[in-house]
């Protein structure tokens, strides 16, 4: 059997060298605390507690307000400040509940759990709903809706995304190597939801430290196996991430427990492992601090809710000025304008770069030199997409599968006309999306 | 602070970058050419290249468009031009093929990336049809004598031939097409700089190769055959030409399906047509067929090719 992977993707920069052998650090925040009520996909959350209120480390501040919700805690102690919108880093005012930290930590008590292997199915259901658990790969979608499916017994698959193809990430990696067996835990306690299901975590090939570990951690273990896949972009795309493991294909009408498969972030299963074993809800995440521009890049073990300056601060702040701040990866990422956002549930990283490949170069005319067509993991023609996204062609651009696309951003990376191929089809995307919400 | 939509890393290549290498990989054709037919290809190449450059730096600031002029394509096509004329070509011709290959094959359908048919070679069939005696007239060692493949149009023996003289290109011919080692050296640049891949020369010249067999009348006869790739335009044709970005499908079968279409039309206009030489014409009414191709051969998207077992 040759190495698992997926037809087309990319082979950017890596940067994974500036962060990866550096230990995580635990940081304490110092101001004011931060929690947006929308740091997942589905319905805000609603706040529970009021202006004044005192509050502790694990103590709920807003309740999941529908199936598709999850619930948000305290990380610091102290007392809520006011709600009020704030900025995220999608640049979006969203509302969000003010926490004044009083330095104190002081910790609700968490309940003493029975051991998993005695729980019933929906009783480790509940837990992780109750802890907030959302997809901490950076789309947040609620963890028990995913564990959830119509048809649990036609589940085969449960796959941990180790893949971190994202280029300067290193948490994923970080927490593999620190803490593999809390990780193969997390994946034990999905498991038992799963009668049919086997385990899988699915490691690019350029991490054989981390494959050795979780082997490690695996002795004797029948129903759990480590993947080793090729080292691509978009490897740990989810649709890529199946079809590597299983063969099979997943499209955008499609969820992947359509094909037996269930998908998870790293720091997600984790997340299961803390709140059914400890009883812990989510509070914190591992966040890549790195990029040129920074002092000391590393990995850090972030409150929800922690200003992204205070992370920079941490790293030894800026040892050149940047040019580029991005939220999260570079492929997928969010550019932001101003520092002063809090570090949410999704945030995998802060890359901080002196340079800005998108500005260097102005966009010129298509030659149809098809490497667009070449790398799009979902085989579309990027260049006619992102041409009938320009031109409002909705009907062209759904007829040539537009909404097919994973957004991946393969096809603007490797332009050499420079065009900004996936921003026109993602925008024309999100629009035919709010037509369909609409009825239209 | 800059922000943009994700991605926010590109890949260095860049058109330009890419023009330059094939560039690099026109070179060895190119000095070979000027090496076996004199300084005279040199100044055709030159005369061409300046047109070409000239005509589009002309016409884009009196339309007052983006000069694009240093994303080396109007080079390209100057010296794909040049090397697909005889090295006998008169300095005004090579103006007037110059200034029709920028002008109005590419300028006036709307400059880089939207011209349907390759520059170069609609120049080089313009010139061909308008003065056929000037483009054949060829010249090697001060002897003019026609091309291996005007020879076998003739109805010359095979036995005139010598297969080592073709390989290496010590024959008369356009420029740049003489030579079958100087341009698989080039298209080897080509490929592994990741500028083209074997999709269209491959299906080009193996299905050349099979129809030339079956309708060729020589059968097997490697004579027959080297002259046939060796002896005029095709491994030019099938590297550089059929390989244009712009004029060929941008779908992996697409591209497949174009080579094959190349080599029956090219088989179809050498062994029945009237002229010696078909590249040029198959591959610019390939080039119009591009869009039809593409519609045929979309490939289908991931996960709606229905569940693999």
């Amino acid at each position: 059997m040759g190495v698992l992977t997926f037809k087309g993707g990319i082979h950017p920069y890596d940067g994974k060298d500036l962060s990866k052998d550096k230990p995580i650090k635990a940081v304490l925040p110092k101001g004011e605390l931060v929690y947006p009520l929308s740091q997942h996909i589905g319905a805000p959350a609603s706040p529970i507690v009021k202006k004044g209120d005192r509050v502790l480390v694990g103590q709920k501040i807003a309740e999941a307000s529908g199936f598709v919700s999850a619930p948000i805690y305290a990380t610091v102690s102290g007392t809520v400040k006011t709600i009020e919108p704030r900025r995220v880093v999608t640049g979006d005012a969203v509302n969000a509940i003010i926490v004044e930290n009083d330095n104190l930590y002081e910790e609700v008590e968490y309940p003493k759990l029975k051991p998993y292997k005695e729980m019933t199915k929906e009783e480790i259901r509940e837990l992780i709903k109750e802890a907030g658990i959302v997809g901490m790969g950076g789309a947040g979608f609620p963890t028990h809706v995913k564990l959830s499916p119509k048809e649990p017994e036609k589940i085969d698959h449960v796959i941990v995304n180790c893949a971190e193809c994202e280029p300067y990430l290193t948490s994923d990696y970080r927490r593999m190597i620190e803490e593999p067996e809390k990780l193969v835990e997390g994946l034990k306690i999905a498991l038992r939801l799963f009668d049919n299901a086997k385990g899988v975590l699915a490691v690019e090939d350029n991490k054989p430290d981390c494959i050795e570990k979780l082997r490690g951690c695996l002795a004797g273990e029948s129903n759990i196996e480590v993947c080793s896949l090729k080292t691509k972009y978009p490897q740990g795309a989810e649709r890529s991430l199946i079809y590597a493991v299983t063969n099979r294909e997943v499209n955008s009408k499609m969820l992947p427990a359509d094909v037996g498969c269930i998908v998870n972030n790293v720091d997600t299963v984790v997340a299961i492992y803390h709140a059914v074993v400890e009883g812990k809800p989510l509070m914190e995440r591992i966040v890549t601090v790195t990029g040129d521009a920074i002092e000391d890049p590393r990995n850090f073990i972030v409150k929800v809710g922690t200003n992204y300056r205070e992370l920079v601060d941490e790293a030894g702040g800026f040892k050149k000025k940047p040019v580029k701040i991005i939220s999260g990866g570079p492929m997928m990422g969010f550019g932001i304008f101003d520092l002063d956002v809090p570090a949410t549930k999704t945030s995998s990283a802060l890359l901080c770069l002196t340079e800005d490949d998108v500005a260097k170069w102005e966009p010129t005319a298509c030659i149809h030199c098809a490497r667009c067509v070449d790398v799009c993991p979902a085989r579309l023609v990027p260049a006619y997409l992102s041409d009938y996204a320009e031109h409002y062609d909705k009907e062209k651009f759904q007829k040539y599968d537009g909404m097919e696309c994973c957004e991946c951003g393969c096809c603007s990376f490797i332009c050499p006309a420079k065009r900004s191929l996936a921003q026109s089809i993602k925008s024309m995307r999100k629009m035919i999306l709010a037509d369909r919400r609409k009825g239209v | 602070m800059n922000v943009s939509s994700s991605p926010h890393i590109r890949h260095k290549d860049t058109t330009g970058s890419m023009m330059m290498i094939v560039l690099l990989a026109l070179l060895p054709a190119t000095l070979f050419g000027i090496y076996n037919f004199g300084l005279r290809a040199a100044l055709v190449i030159a005369v061409t290249v300046a047109t070409c450059v000239g005509t589009e730096y002309i016409y884009e600031r009196c339309m007052k468009l983006p000069i694009t002029v240093k994303d080396y394509s109007a080079a390209v096509t100057g010296i794909l031009l040049a090397l697909n004329l005889p090295s006998t070509a008169p300095v005004w011709m090579c103006i007037l093929g110059g200034i029709f290959a920028i002008l109005v094959v590419k300028m006036l359908f709307g400059g880089v990336g939207q011209n349907v048919m390759n520059p170069a070679l609609g120049a080089r069939c313009f010139l061909l049809i308008s003065f056929t005696a000037r483009m054949t007239n060829f010249t090697y060692d001060g002897i003019s004598g026609p091309t291996p493949l005007a020879l076998l149009k003739e109805g010359g023996s095979l036995l005139d031939l010598n297969t080592f003289d073709m390989v290496v290109g010590r024959i008369p011919g356009t420029i740049g097409e003489t030579s079958l080692i100087a341009i698989v050296i080039g298209a080897m640049i080509l490929i592994l700089f990741g500028i083209i891949d074997l999709r269209i020369p491959a299906s080009y010249i193996i299905s050349f190769v099979v129809f030339l067999i079956l309708f060729g009348g020589h059968g097997l006869d490697g004579t027959f055959l080297t002259a046939h790739l060796a002896g005029g335009g095709l491994m030019l044709g099938a590297f550089f030409m059929a390989t244009d970005y712009v004029t060929s499908p941008i779908t992996p079968t697409g591209k497949i399906l174009f080579g094959i279409f190349l080599g029956v039309m090219t088989v179809v206009f050498r062994i029945f047509g009237a002229s010696a030489e078909g590249v040029s014409y198959a591959i610019i009414l390939g080039n119009l067929l591009v869009p039809l191709i593409e519609r045929v051969t979309l490939p289908k998207s991931f996960g709606k090719g229905g569940e693999k077992k």
